[in-house]
């Protein structure tokens, strides 16, 4: 059954969609526009920090990060599936795909668990 | 005004020994014309050979539906002057075998028609005394997906089709959606395993075209959406819950 | 067909760009975790890492990754709501305000980080 995972795999495509959709564009845009072109200040170290160092909002960092990763995983896979017509290696393009994900997000997690 | 358009018609004709070729023909150029018109005209005044397939000329058969200009449409509904000045190329609709000139080889589409059980099934035996009710409400679940007419545009629109053999394609999903949502059918678990195996939902990657040229406003990539959903809900429910039913 | 079926169709090509906009994601994704690495490492790798995305490369990147995250979640946010079927009593609400429920969380979500963050 080589269909069997696909809802898993779906799954987690669809929600790290919605999240990246909702939570990313903000981010981006205080530190990859408003900060470099001097629109507003860098945010403070300090209050950066201690924002971050709860568990609670680690775990949700890390929620983003990895659902977000999978997200890529997923539509990337099948961008090239079918946009480069790759379909007799579709074992592993599944495998390069969602296999870095999972890497960078266990990445991820050894940063923020160490934070 | 102009007085006439030109068609660049696709010919195909297994017996002759040249391969497939346009061939151009000069119509006249009436507003009341619909493609299908400018068709006929040619195969009765003009050239006789010509091959289409057609019946109803009001959108609702579904048998005439050809690539024009590179959509794929119905060409009883697509008027000659929305298309002037011309020429209008006129092709056979995309992915599907050609049998002869715009004429295509069906067979595919309605095999998988059979392999969704585009019926209503019922897991006690049909009882012919008794009558299944069903409310306004209850049609109205499913009665956007049961205006589909089969005539394949949506195939024509969806690369997918083309490049995923196998594929089932949007119609047939929609339809399969049909009958899972209508309240007198028990054929919803029947009908998901075979839409999660080989060929089934999980090829879609949401193009969208396929709502876009649909003549009858289905929505089948929404069908198809939806599936998914249903389909990872069940997913879910059979692994983390070993006693819980789909 | 052809390997560029999708430069046939402008709903083919908006399609390939919409799917794209993945990478847009994960460069982002990734760039959020360098950083976190350098608030980890202390105040000089963070101010030294600020500086590092001020480099015209980098503001580069950003936009062009800007677009395709503000790409992707318009889109998101109006294909899902094809997908999402909401029922109030008996009437489907329409796809429109399935859609517009998306942007108003996005805004609200949106304005909850920046207060959050200043």
């Amino acid at each position: 059954m080589k269909h069997q995972f696909e809802p898993f795999w779906w799954s987690w495509f669809s929600a790290g969609g919605t999240l990246s959709a909702l939570v990313l564009p903000v981010v981006m845009m205080i530190f990859g526009i408003s900060v470099p072109f001097g629109w507003i200040d860098d945010p403070e170290y300090d209050k950066l920090k201690s924002l971050i160092a709860p568990v609670s909002s680690r775990i949700l960092i890390f929620i983003c990060i990895s659902l977000s990763l999978l997200h890529w995983a997923h539509r990337f896979r099948f961008t090239l599936y079918d946009g480069l017509q790759l379909q007799h290696l579709n074992r592993s393009l599944a495998i390069l795909c969602y296999g870095s994900a999972i890497l960078i997000s266990l990445f991820a997690g050894y940063v923020l668990w160490n934070f | 005004m102009q007085q006439q358009i030109t068609l660049e018609i696709f010919r195909y004709n297994p017996d002759d020994k040249e391969g497939p070729a346009y061939k151009k023909y000069e119509v006249p150029f009436r507003k009341d014309w619909v493609i299908l018109d400018a068709l006929n005209h040619i195969k009765d005044r003009i050239d006789g050979t010509l091959s289409f397939r057609w019946s109803c000329r009001m959108g609702i058969c579904g048998s005439c539906g050809m690539k024009v200009n590179g959509n794929p449409v119905l060409t009883c509904a697509s008027f000659l002057e929305k298309l002037a000045p011309g020429p209008i190329r006129i092709e056979p609709l995309e992915y599907f075998p050609v049998i002869r000139d715009l004429v295509i080889n069906m067979d595919d589409f309605m095999d998988n028609l059979k392999k969704v059980r585009s019926w209503i099934i019922h897991e006690k035996d049909d009882n012919l005394d008794e009558e299944y009710l069903q409310t306004p409400d209850q049609l109205s679940d499913y009665k956007q997906y049961s205006m589909c007419i089969n005539c394949m545009l949506c195939y024509s629109a969806c690369p997918v089709y083309g490049l995923e053999p196998g594929f089932m394609g949007p119609a047939v999903i929609a339809l399969a959606q049909r009958y899972n949502m209508d309240s007198r059918d028990d054929g919803n678990k029947l009908r998901m395993d075979i839409m999660n195996a080989e060929g089934g939902i999980w090829h879609c990657t949401f193009v969208g075209d396929c709502s876009a040229v649909c003549p009858k406003n289905v929505d089948p990539a929404g069908a198809i959406q939806r599936y998914k959903l249903e389909g990872a809900r069940a997913w879910w429910t059979r692994w983390l819950l070993p006693w819980g039913k789909e | 067909m052809t390997i560029f079926w999708w430069t046939r169709k402008k709903s083919y090509l908006r399609f390939i760009l919409r799917e794209l906009t993945s990478l847009a994601v994960a460069f982002f994704t990734i760039e959020m975790i360098f950083l976190f690495w350098s608030l980890k490492e202390g105040p000089d790798v963070y101010h030294e890492f600020m500086e590092f995305l001020r480099s015209p490369v980098l503001v580069f990147l950003n936009l062009s990754a800007m677009a395709g995250l503000l790409f992707h979640s318009i889109t998101w946010f109006n294909l899902s709501a094809k997908a999402i079927v909401v029922k109030i009593g008996k009437a489907r609400i329409p796809g429109k305000l399935v859609a517009s429920v998306n942007y108003i969380a996005w805004i609200i979500i949106s304005a909850v980080i920046v207060w959050i963050l200043y």
